[in-house]
């Protein structure tokens, strides 16, 4: 057996309590370097929660987090919808980049080589909050990838989207992994799940319930909980 | 009421024929509001913000003063910044009672509570909306401030205007500190209030009529930028 590498991110026992509910219940998982994560589970049962913690926004009651190398790495999150600031499209991803204390020209050379890589080039200029919600999420995609973050946190990118939209939020995801950028994304859509994950994290009631390659999570799903939940997601199998 | 009816033709004709004193009193008045709108700006609007998105001990005192500033009667700023200019006070070496400069200055301390009260509301509402993005960029507060407060520009120049248009209307704190002096600190509102009781009703009633214009003009504008920037910016 090949040796395993050290996990990128590490949670041990993570407790999320918000507004008096425990949303994690000392929720362990390993985020390994280089692969696609999708994170599966019911409604409430604190995907975008996990990522939150893992991202910083949301302090654990208990648990730990640790990076590897012991620092948290550079890293972005893409929200459901994504926030818009009031100005360009080109200068919403520079934003991102000054705040991360890189300036001047290149800054400006890799705001538009992002906006270019999302296929936007053409609005660049245009104010952000009147783009279309494909177009603004694409627009967060480039925010994020032009940060060239290690791990990137994805929470139901193309839920609020149309099918055409969403097909182009998977493609620029998939561009992104293979950039080198970890991926670890929550989605609602099986079929989507397919497409990007190498490996399920499936959540039930605040706890990983199983995390498995993702070809045998869809054939063969190691708990209980993930083949009723396949069931009922896909009702003809 | 035939009286009315010949005050306002006397008042139109002084409008009208842009008659001298009516000119200046408008002009310093509006100039005077201006530099108290942004003077007030320049205080409340940061304050606003800070104390929408900051947690930090003080700021809920802060919050009661603001409000409860809000509600002062605008006499009572009046005397306060009398008292602190009068020569015994401690900024009478700076001699700026009775001169536009202390008119300035309550006009100023009766805006700051208002700009600051509605950018925190402006600035509130869009922080709910930003807060998870620009705490995941890894923002500062102090930078948070600066982002929205230009990302709520045109919500704030609406309130900016709210504050010019509360200086201007302003007469018993200018009346206090400012002495009503012809020529010097006579604007429009405490003019209105000294022509009424002498009885010469055409010349207050044409500024009355300007000062009812400008606040006209004033919501108009507001209103326009709202639409615009809706509009444009989304």
């Amino acid at each position: 057996m090949a040796e395993r590498p050290a996990p990128l991110l590490r949670a041990r026992d993570l407790t999320v309590v918000l507004g008096g509910v425990t949303v994690l219940d000392r929720l362990s998982v390993e985020i390994l370097p280089g692969l696609r994560t999708v994170v599966l589970g019911a409604n409430g049962a604190g995907k975008s929660v996990m990522l939150r913690a893992l991202h910083g926004l949301v302090a654990p009651a208990s648990g730990r987090i640790e990076w590897q190398g012991g620092r948290p790495p550079r890293q972005a999150m893409v929200f459901q919808r994504p926030v818009m600031l009031r100005r360009s499209a080109l200068a919403n991803v520079e934003y991102g980049l000054a705040v991360n204390g890189i300036e001047g020209a290149e800054r400006e050379r890799r705001a538009r080589e992002a906006i270019a890589k999302v296929g936007l080039e053409a609005i660049a200029h245009r104010s952000a909050r009147v783009l279309s919600g494909g177009e603004q999420q694409r627009l967060a995609l480039a925010r994020a990838w032009a940060l060239e973050p290690a791990i990137l946190f994805l929470d139901e990118p193309t839920s609020s989207l149309d099918p055409g939209a969403a097909f182009e939020v998977e493609r620029i995801v998939a561009a992104i992994a293979a950039e080198g950028t970890r991926i670890v994304m929550t989605t609602h859509n099986l079929g989507q799940a397919r497409r990007l994950a190498d490996e399920i994290v499936f959540i039930h009631q605040g706890r990983v319930a199983e995390q498995t390659p993702a070809d045998r999570f869809f054939a063969d799903p190691q708990s209980q909980d993930a083949r009723v939940f396949l069931k009922g997601e896909l009702p003809w199998n | 009421m035939f009286e009315i009816f010949a005050s306002l033709k006397l008042a139109l004709a002084l409008m009208a024929g842009g008659d001298a004193e009516l000119a200046a009193i408008v002009a310093l008045s509006i100039e005077l509001s201006l530099a108290a709108a942004v003077l007030g700006s320049i205080l409340g609007l940061p304050l606003g913000a800070l104390v929408a998105i900051g947690r930090f001990p003080g700021r809920r005192a802060i919050i009661v003063c603001l409000n409860a500033l809000l509600g002062l009667p605008s006499v009572v700023v009046g005397l306060v910044v009398y008292l602190m200019l009068s020569r015994a006070g401690p900024l009478g070496s700076w001699g700026l009672l009775f001169t536009p400069g202390a008119i300035v200055a309550a006009q100023t301390l009766l805006v700051v509570p208002i700009v600051a009260a509605l950018s925190r509301q402006a600035v509130e509402d869009a922080w709910a909306e930003y807060e998870e993005q620009l705490r995941s960029l890894g923002v500062g507060t102090a930078r948070a401030v600066r982002t929205l407060l230009w990302d709520t520009r045109f919500s704030l120049l609406t309130v900016a205007l709210a504050g010019f248009g509360r200086a201007a209307s302003e007469v018993g704190a200018v009346m206090i500190v400012g002495g009503n002096i012809d020529g010097v600190t006579r604007v429009m509102t405490t003019a209105i209030a000294l022509e009424t009781s002498k009885g010469d009703l055409p010349l207050a009633l044409a500024l009355g009529i300007v000062l009812i214009l400008v606040v006209l003009a004033v919501n108009a504008a507001a209103y326009a930028i709202r639409e615009w920037s809706a509009k444009r910016h989304g």
